[in-house]
């Protein structure tokens, strides 16, 4: 029998509501709709599915896709013995046979063949054919299957089906306006808020540049290193150019700018 | 001297001393004195007074004589009075050579340019500068050495303190040397050039202007503007270069933002952060000011409401952005309190600039009771939230009321440490409701006048390398890109049925040929390697006891070649020239060469255009469209093929800038630039042969630079001697030209094997 709480959460993972997505996400859950995140890099899509999990208190498996990832990685394969085979549960398989919630991260980098996999899951059948081993599993009534997405840098390659999306119930997440981002930041790291404050606007100024040569600004995840470094006892300068700047352009002329807004911002 | 007058004994000595009898000079010469007792030693004077005789005596009217004793002080003041010998000899070689009219304009502008040399060191550069002008550019004809004078010399000299307001000593003689270069056997122009009427010596001057310039930090502006004001518009460059006495102010209107061409570093501010603090206070009015009704508002009170809302404005930025303040202040002129004398000057925008001084910057130290009162009545305001201009405003209007002095009205303006140059001249801060009385519209409204339709494209300016001076000439040659005409096409599907056995044979070859890109094939039964997964899979079906997959192995292949290519034909005149050993003309071997090869591309599938070029003169250098990217070898193309036609000269550098435009712009991995050519670079207005080949060589480094590889196939059977010094290996001479159709699709095969 598989271990169900090693799936569980066991602190309560912050989590800074926005709107009222957790009162829809509760309703979503009730129901056993499946639900899609979409949103930039960074904002909290994640998160804010770990904090469901916790707060419906259900075991989270999280997968996150790559391109070299197959069906049978999702599902479960048979392994090498000395004495012949054993089949292993994939993730898939094991959240819906112990009732998690499954959480596919960046579904869009998965092969577009491996997707059709959820099909039968996300629909009213509620079911998984094993059709190697030969089994039908019937999801239990806990399960849930979560997917999430970057529409901000896909491509033509890179974009899912119709009728995958058809599936799924979904939130748009962007990055919190300022007041509520900096909260967020000075909460998660326990940083004064005012300084939180001044790195939200350098934040802001990179998010002003994308699409001129910025292909996503800074995240609020790259804000949060930054306040911890700088909590550490880094130049909030040197902090905010080692953490938000370097890591997201190599463009002599946008580094420039984001150098000149934190001396700006930081007087 | 008048015998009635009372005159200093001292005075006479002197004046006999300079032994002239100009009434003219007779008229200053006090006066002159008079400074020049003030900066000059006793020996200084003696000196003085002996050069102002000589150059007196040169013959040459009072008018160098009176220059020289009017400047020659204040230039002692900037260089140092040990400058004289030199001034003395470089005036005696001008006397000796035909220029001798040139020393008048030298000796008027001396002191400007004394100052803004300030060493005698630098002053010998420039002297050194001139005498090498002078020294190239005085003519002879017919080995009558030194007859005729400088066309541009007297030019240089009255231009030169305006240059050396400019440019550096290093860009001034980087600019007379381009006008030497070019204009030295053209009077005309070359005093166009060094009366800076002509564009180019505008543009070189532009090229060698010290600071930052607009055009190289328009993106990082730009990105500024977006990223930390969400704000963006046109940024529009105003030249500073020749508008001495109006000096044009930054401001913005519908059209977008104007700033100036250049900005200097002002002390420890670079010139990028002096445009960066301009566009913040444009933002800043852009984003909190109304503009307001002013028709009963004086002139002085407009002023003071300028100032007041400058200063809001800049509070409220400085909020955003808190590391505005060091830079605002930093270019802020910081006014000494009582440098203006209220009793003799009109102080009030002395005042006023205290003032803005003190509503910056919390260290300001002044002690005016008004103006503290009022900075501390501001920052209360302030405090409240963003205020606005009509609050602002009227407390402007109070502290005008309040400070107001009779003095204020005076001509004589005190303007020191008053103007600070990044704020806009606020033209958007004003409304009028009725049309100003006191200024009039001269200008019509100009009506655009419905022209003939423009035929064509309008032209493209490339640079051209002058290896002499190791220099772009910009905007040099003009290209004209054209369709070419069309002709039949079935011209060149004979000539294609004439070469159908060769046909055969490139077939072949281009079957051989591999395409570059490597995939990866996988489920093979047969293939290179194994592919670890599937084998695995397989190995696990087999002893559970289902059929294995077979196909456990991978193989690679190559497909797809990412190949762009330009062929670019010379189409010179000598393209007419019957080629040796045959009764065809090379441009008609051409003709069938191109049509093979193109024919060979087009069953590849490699993205290829085709264009021809000659030229009749930079001003008219002609580029014709074959064949485009988009277009298949249909009859269209070959129609233009068949109708190639040849003329006038070989311009290449300007025609390989051009090709490498659209070239430069196809996605392709590999690019490759063919050119046809059967003779060297040259145009009729080169008369130095090397010209253009050294362009050409430099288009092919800006070539290598952009990624594209350029290839020459020459047919000049004497093209050894100088196509290796434009492409390097780069080049096949082909000599037996009747084999160029069968050469020049293998070459192309073999280059892209």
């Amino acid at each position: 029998m598989i271990d169900k709480d090693q799936y569980k959460l066991e602190q309560e993972p912050f989590y800074q509501q926005q709107k009222n997505e957790v009162a829809l996400y509760e309703a979503a859950y009730r129901n056993r709709l499946p639900v899609m995140v979409k949103g930039p890099t960074g904002c909290g899509k994640s998160r804010f599915v770990e904090y469901m999990a916790w707060k419906l208190g259900k075991p989270l498996i999280t997968v996150a896709c790559n391109e070299d990832m197959t069906a049978s990685d999702l599902v479960g394969r048979y392994l090498l013995e000395a004495n012949g085979t054993r089949w292993l549960d994939g993730p898939l398989t094991t959240a819906a046979r112990i009732g998690g919630i499954c959480y596919l991260d960046e579904i869009v980098e998965a092969r577009q063949d491996t997707t059709v996999v959820i099909h039968p899951l996300t629909d009213h059948r509620r079911t998984l054919p094993l059709d190697k081993k030969g089994e039908l599993i019937h999801a239990h009534p806990d399960f849930q299957l979560v997917i999430s997405y970057n529409p901000g840098y896909q491509t033509l390659m890179k974009d899912l089906k119709q009728s995958t999306k058809q599936r799924f119930t979904a939130f748009d997440f962007d990055y919190p306006d300022a007041a509520l981002e900096a909260q967020i930041v000075a909460k998660e790291t326990g940083m004064d808020e005012a300084v939180a404050a001044q790195l939200v606007k350098i934040g802001g100024v990179a998010r002003g540049l994308k699409g001129h040569g910025l292909d996503e600004g800074i995240s609020t995840r790259l804000l949060v290193y930054a306040a911890t470094l700088i909590k550490d006892g880094v130049e909030p300068r040197d902090a905010c150019r080692m953490a938000l700047v370097r890591p997201i352009t190599d463009d002599a002329d946008i580094r420039e700018t984001l150098d000149h807004a934190i001396d700006a911002t930081f007087a | 001297m008048t015998e009635t007058e009372y005159q200093h004994p001292l005075m006479a000595a002197y004046w006999k001393q300079l032994d002239t009898r100009f009434p003219q000079v007779e008229e200053v010469f006090e006066d002159v004195m008079a400074e020049a007792l003030a900066v000059l030693t006793r020996e200084g004077i003696d000196d003085y007074l002996e050069a102002g005789r000589v150059i007196g005596k040169l013959g040459r009217g009072v008018e160098p004589m009176l220059a020289f004793m009017e400047e020659w002080p204040s230039t002692v003041q900037a260089v140092g009075a040990s400058a004289l010998p030199a001034v003395m000899a470089f005036i005696q070689r001008l006397q000796r050579s035909p220029n001798g009219k040139a020393i008048t304009p030298f000796l008027q502008t001396l002191a400007p340019v004394a100052r803004r040399l300030q060493s005698q060191s630098q002053l010998q550069h420039y002297l050194d500068i001139a005498l090498d002008l002078k020294a190239r550019t005085t003519g002879s004809i017919h080995g009558h050495h030194t007859t005729f004078p400088s066309p541009g010399l007297p030019e240089f000299f009255a231009q030169a303190p305006a240059l050396l307001s400019q440019l550096t000593l290093a860009g001034l003689k980087n600019w007379v040397e381009y006008g030497i270069r070019n204009y030295r056997t053209h009077p005309e122009r070359q005093r166009d050039y060094f009366r800076l009427q002509s564009a180019d010596a505008r543009a070189v001057l532009q090229r060698e202007r010290h600071g930052t310039l607009l055009v190289d930090v328009e993106r990082k502006l730009d990105l500024y503007l977006r990223g930390l004001w969400q704000d963006h518009d046109h940024l529009v460059p105003y030249s500073t270069a020749f508008d001495e006495t109006r000096k044009p102010v930054p401001y913005y209107d519908k059209l977008g933002i104007r700033l100036p061409d250049v900005y200097d570093d002002a002390g420890d501010i670079s010139g990028l952060d002096r445009y960066r603090a301009a566009l913040a206070h444009m933002v800043g009015h852009r984003r909190w000011s109304e503009a307001q009704v002013a028709d009963n508002w004086s002139p002085f009170q407009r002023m003071a409401v300028e100032f007041f809302e400058d200063c809001r404005i800049e509070t409220l930025l400085i909020r955003e952005y808190p590391g505005l303040r060091k830079l605002f202040l930093a270019l802020h002129p910081k006014p000494v309190e009582d440098a203006c004398d209220p009793e003799t000057t009109s102080c009030l925008r002395h005042r006023m600039a205290m003032l803005s001084r003190a509503l910056l910057d919390p260290h300001h130290g002044y002690g005016d009771a008004d103006l503290l009162d009022y900075v501390q009545c501001f920052h209360a305001r302030m405090a409240q939230g963003e205020s606005s201009t009509r609050e602002i405003a009227a407390m402007a209007l109070s502290y005008v009321a309040k400070t107001r002095r009779q003095s204020d009205q005076f001509a004589k303006v005190h303007f020191d440490d008053t103007v600070v140059d990044y704020r806009d001249d606020n033209r958007q801060l004003w409304k009028f409701i009725e049309a100003g009385d006191e200024e009039e519209a001269f200008d019509e409204e100009r009506k655009i006048e419905p022209g003939e339709e423009i035929k064509g494209l309008p032209p493209r300016h490339y640079r051209e390398w002058d290896y002499g001076s190791q220099t772009y000439r910009p905007d040099w040659a003009s290209v004209y890109e054209a369709l070419h005409a069309s002709g039949n096409p079935a011209d060149i599907d004979r000539l294609l049925a004439k070469h159908s056995a060769l046909a055969k044979q490139l077939k072949k070859m281009l079957d051989l040929l591999k395409p570059q890109d490597k995939v990866r094939i996988r489920y093979q039964e047969e293939g290179s390697e194994l592919d670890l997964d599937v084998a695995i899979r397989s190995l696990i079906d087999f002893k559970g006891g289902a059929t294995p997959d077979p196909r456990i192995n991978m193989s690679h292949k190559t497909s797809g070649r990412d190949i762009a290519v330009m062929l670019l034909l010379d189409l010179s005149e000598s393209l007419n020239d019957k080629a040796g050993g045959s009764d065809q003309t090379i441009l008609e071997l051409s003709q069938e060469a191109v049509s093979l090869l193109a024919w060979a591309i087009e069953q590849l599938g490699d993205p290829f255009a085709i264009a021809g070029f000659h030229s009749n003169t930079r001003h008219d250098v002609r580029y014709l469209h074959i064949k485009g990217y988009g277009e298949h070898f249909g009859d269209e193309v070959k129609g233009r093929l068949a109708a190639m036609e040849a003329g006038y000269s070989t311009r290449m550098g300007a025609a390989m800038r051009h090709a490498a435009h659209y070239l430069g712009a196809r996605p392709a991995d590999k690019k490759l630039m063919l050119i046809l050519t059967d003779g060297k670079p040259s145009d009729v207005d080169a008369h130095d042969e090397r010209l253009l080949i050294e362009d050409a060589r430099q288009a092919v480094k800006e070539l290598d630079q952009d990624g594209i590889f350029p290839y020459c196939i020459s047919l000049d059977p004497k093209a050894d001697e100088y196509v290796g010094d434009i492409f390097g290996r780069q080049f096949t001479v082909i000599d037996h030209i009747e084999r160029l159709p069968e050469r020049l699709p293998q070459l192309f095969m073999a280059l892209t094997k």
